[in-house]
């Protein structure tokens, strides 16, 4: 009896038995083995198991709402994870090649690291607009300021050691692709005197520059048509040209390496308090200090105040609308606060030609007195070129298309006129930029402004901010965590010359 | 308990697309094939330089310690009593050897760096011929050779530390140097050579077999046309454009360097 007994339960038991065998199986094709030995081992799985499924189910089903809804990577509650932290104690605007040079000298020059936190904002992470990329890359010390010249002097001592400076350790050197070819200035008549006394300022401040009479002129450039020429100045060296995206990217990676926190968004607002101090002069003035940058996110309606306390404006061509925000220039006419930054956007032109009868791996970086430029491109036979407009001429700059015309009017017979085998050239390609350009004297313009304690400017270098990138950068660093200029004193190219209307003219802008 | 918790994943999501995003910027820059992996201890120094900066700082130390070395080899005497002479001791100290003008014997320093004091009898005898191969002489040493105006041939040979610098700096010589040689400098690219130019009084110039310059027919063609009065030596490259499909890689370099 016991017997029969135990067999009926036996057999009671058995279709649960097989009935939970069965349920497990559909599992394990479901989740995979494991779930099968854990049903196996625990005692009373089944409660748990189906919350787990009802678990799964939500979540695949929440996933496939998300994917539905138009880009998809959207949740309601998950934060932009490019977002800038929300407090930093220097933000720099602007991520071309100033900026990021300063952002690197800040961290070189901490005492300790991580001493300070340091943001970088760039809204373009394309550069499509920048002058950066778009300049022809540069660098000279023929200036007639002995201030250009030691900023050009500082700078090529930078190039020179590149590595030692912007290496980073496991990652390929920086090859800045330099072309030890030199500047050729040439003077016409009414040039040559100024020529001659920035000459004197050059090798006074230690370039290795010499000067040509037509005759020595036609002797080292065979292929060039001396006409109407008085005197040449040509760069031995230290002078060519380089590739200004390398440059760009070796102190982007190498600030990134030292901890540089790199963002992509635009400045759109700059939230300051306002304090009334009366001057030496009894004029009242309205002290800002910024307090929050708001970082607008690219492509989203989602920004973040960073709160800050120092804001450096590399923002090249449009760090004029930046200060203009801070109501800057928008002051009763004769006060400080009426003076804009006197930097905007202009339009240059870079046509690429080809001529494979030109002068070839002979040609330096030449500009001629009538202001047309132009230089090798590569070994292939290519050249670039172009010459500034007049002042009455300057292009629209709400975009950045090119004039061909401007080419046949303005460039191609200046360059016929020079080099004869430019006759028979023709336009490959062409690109514009946009010059950070000083309307008030054509320099950089370095240094706090009056009204903003807190806003470091290094912009309006029209045209020459590439090649003094990296010495510019120190010298705001300096300025910054050292209070003064310690390296090279800049302070000529303080705020302060716009105040007192004395402008510090370079004779040589190209 | 859950709020914290998301703001961690957040915050570990965000770090590693920031990673993602600085890594992914500097790839494309440069569409280089990978290269090859490194040796073990180079590999064990990477991994503990990345994760300790006591080790990260020791490695920027020795590298700091190479170069400042490398540079003080090449700042050259600077006791006043060998003035008449810094050519000639730089040149032995970084065993290099010369020659004075209208002798033949050389100077020379032996494979342990020891010289004889013998050249200082020709004091005051400019020096003509300067054989610099294999040493370690970079753009400050070159200083140290300036003085010497009548300086006809220059052997640079390869030296590891000759790049393009060096060559701008070679303008002074503008006047006297003939021969040159810098051939196997691991260094120098066309941007350097482009310097020659000021050296017009070139006559014999060797460019063998420098890695870095890449189309080598091309190049040397350019230079030929730079200083026509030069007898320019390459070996070592492949030099038969039309074979190489030459014409293709020079379009191609064009495009790139545009
Ligand atoms: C055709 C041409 C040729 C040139 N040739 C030479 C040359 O041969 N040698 C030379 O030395 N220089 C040359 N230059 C000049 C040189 O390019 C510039 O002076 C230099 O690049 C300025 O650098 P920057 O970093 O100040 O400006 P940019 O490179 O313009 O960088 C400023 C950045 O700030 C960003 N930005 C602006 N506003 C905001 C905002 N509100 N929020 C966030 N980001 C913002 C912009 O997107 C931009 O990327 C040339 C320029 C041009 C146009």
């Amino acid at each position: 009896m016991s017997a029969w007994r135990r067999l009926q339960v036996k057999l009671r038991t058995a279709p649960g038995f097989f009935a939970s065998i069965q349920l497990t199986r559909r599992h394990a094709r479901q989740y995979g083995p494991l779930t099968l030995c854990r049903s196996l081992s625990t005692g009373s799985p089944l409660q748990n198991k189906y919350f787990k499924d009802l678990k799964a189910q939500l979540a695949g089903f929440r996933k496939k709402a998300s994917d539905a809804l138009p880009g998809s990577s959207w949740t309601p509650l998950l934060v932009s994870p490019n977002l800038p932290p929300a407090r930093v104690d220097i933000v720099i605007i602007g991520g071309g090649v100033v900026g990021w040079s300063i952002a690197y000298w800040l961290k070189q020059k901490e005492m300790i690291r991580e001493g300070a936190r340091i943001l970088v904002v760039e809204k373009d992470p394309m550069y499509s607009q920048s002058s950066t990329v778009l300049s022809a890359g540069g660098i000279r010390q023929q200036f007639s300021l002995p201030e250009n010249i030691h900023l050009s002097l500082a700078s090529v001592n930078f190039m020179r050691k590149i590595n030692d400076y912007l290496g980073v350790m496991n990652e390929d050197p920086v090859d800045l692709q330099f072309n030890q070819s030199g500047y050729l200035f040439l003077a016409s008549e009414q040039g040559a005197q100024i020529m001659e006394e920035n000459y004197i300022t050059q090798r006074n401040a230690g370039a290795h520059v010499s000067l040509l009479s037509p005759t020595q002129l036609k002797q080292k450039f065979p292929w060039i048509n001396t006409d109407g020429v008085v005197l040449a100045s040509y760069g031995l060296e230290n002078e060519g040209w380089f590739d200004p995206w390398t440059l760009l990217n070796a102190f982007k990676r190498k600030a990134i390496s030292m901890g540089v926190i790199p963002c992509h968004g635009e400045v759109t607002d700059l939230k300051c308090t306002t304090k009334m101090l009366r001057s030496d002069s009894d004029e009242i003035m309205a002290v800002k200090r910024i307090n929050y940058v708001k970082v607008q996110m690219l492509n989203s309606l989602e920004y973040q105040p960073v709160e800050c306390s120092i804001v450096v404006n590399a923002a090249g061509a449009f760090s004029g609308k930046l200060t203009k925000m801070l109501g800057i220039g928008s002051g009763p006419k004769d006060s400080i606060a009426g003076i804009p930054l006197p930097v905007e956007p202009r339009k240059r032109y870079v046509y690429v030609v080809n001529c494979p009868d030109g002068p070839g791996l002979d040609t330096p970086f030449l500009i001629d007195y009538s202001g047309v430029y132009f230089r090798r491109e590569g070994l292939g036979g290519n050249y670039i070129a172009g010459v500034s407009p007049e002042e009455a001429e300057e292009p629209d700059t709400n975009n950045l298309e090119v004039d061909h015309q401007f080419f046949e009017e303005k460039v191609w017979p200046v360059l016929a006129h020079r080099v004869p085998a430019f006759e028979k050239l023709k336009v490959t390609s062409a690109w514009a930029g946009f010059y950070d350009y000083n309307t008030f004297d054509q320099n950089g313009i370095i240094g706090v402004h009056p009204l903003i304690n807190n806003m470091y400017l290094a912009t309006g270098f029209s045209g020459h901010g590439l090649q003094h990138s990296p010495a510019v950068g120190r010298a705001v660093a300096e300025l910054i965590l050292d209070g003064n200029f310690k390296t090279l004193d800049l302070s000529s190219f303080s705020f302060g010359r716009i105040l007192s209307q004395e402008p510090m003219l370079e004779r040589n802008i190209v | 308990m859950s709020a914290p918790l998301t703001s961690l994943h957040r915050c570990c999501q965000r770090s590693a697309l920031l990673l993602l995003v600085a890594r992914r910027q500097w790839c494309s820059s440069s569409a280089s094939p990978p290269p090859p992996p490194l040796p073990r201890h180079r590999r064990l120094l990477l991994f503990l330089t990345q994760r300790y900066y006591d080790i990260e700082m020791l490695v920027n130390w020795k590298s700091q310690l190479k170069r400042k070395w490398l540079e003080w080899k090449n700042i050259g005497p600077r006791s006043s009593w060998r003035s008449e002479v810094t050519s000639q001791y730089y040149v032995l100290r970084l065993r290099g050897g010369f020659r004075y003008a209208g002798q033949s014997e050389w100077f020379r320093a032996d494979h342990r760096g020891r010289f004889r004091q013998d050249f200082l009898k020709h004091k005051g005898t400019p020096l003509e011929e300067v054989d610099m191969s294999h040493t370690d002489i970079n753009f400050t040493g070159l200083r140290n050779l300036a003085s010497q105006q009548s300086l006809r041939t220059l052997k640079l040979r390869g030296c590891p530390y000759v790049d393009d610098w060096f060559l701008s700096r070679l303008h002074v010589f503008e006047d006297c140097l003939e021969e040159l040689d810098i051939s196997h400098c691991p260094q120098i690219t066309t941007g350097g050579l482009a310097a020659l130019r000021n050296l017009k009084g070139l006559k014999r110039l060797d460019v063998s077999s420098l890695p870095r310059i890449e189309i080598a027919g091309l190049v040397v063609i350019l230079l030929e046309e730079m200083l026509p009065q030069c007898q320019i030596t390459a070996t070592g490259y492949n030099l038969d454009l039309s074979q190489a499909g030459g014409e293709k890689e020079v379009e191609e370099l064009s495009q790139r360097q545009r």
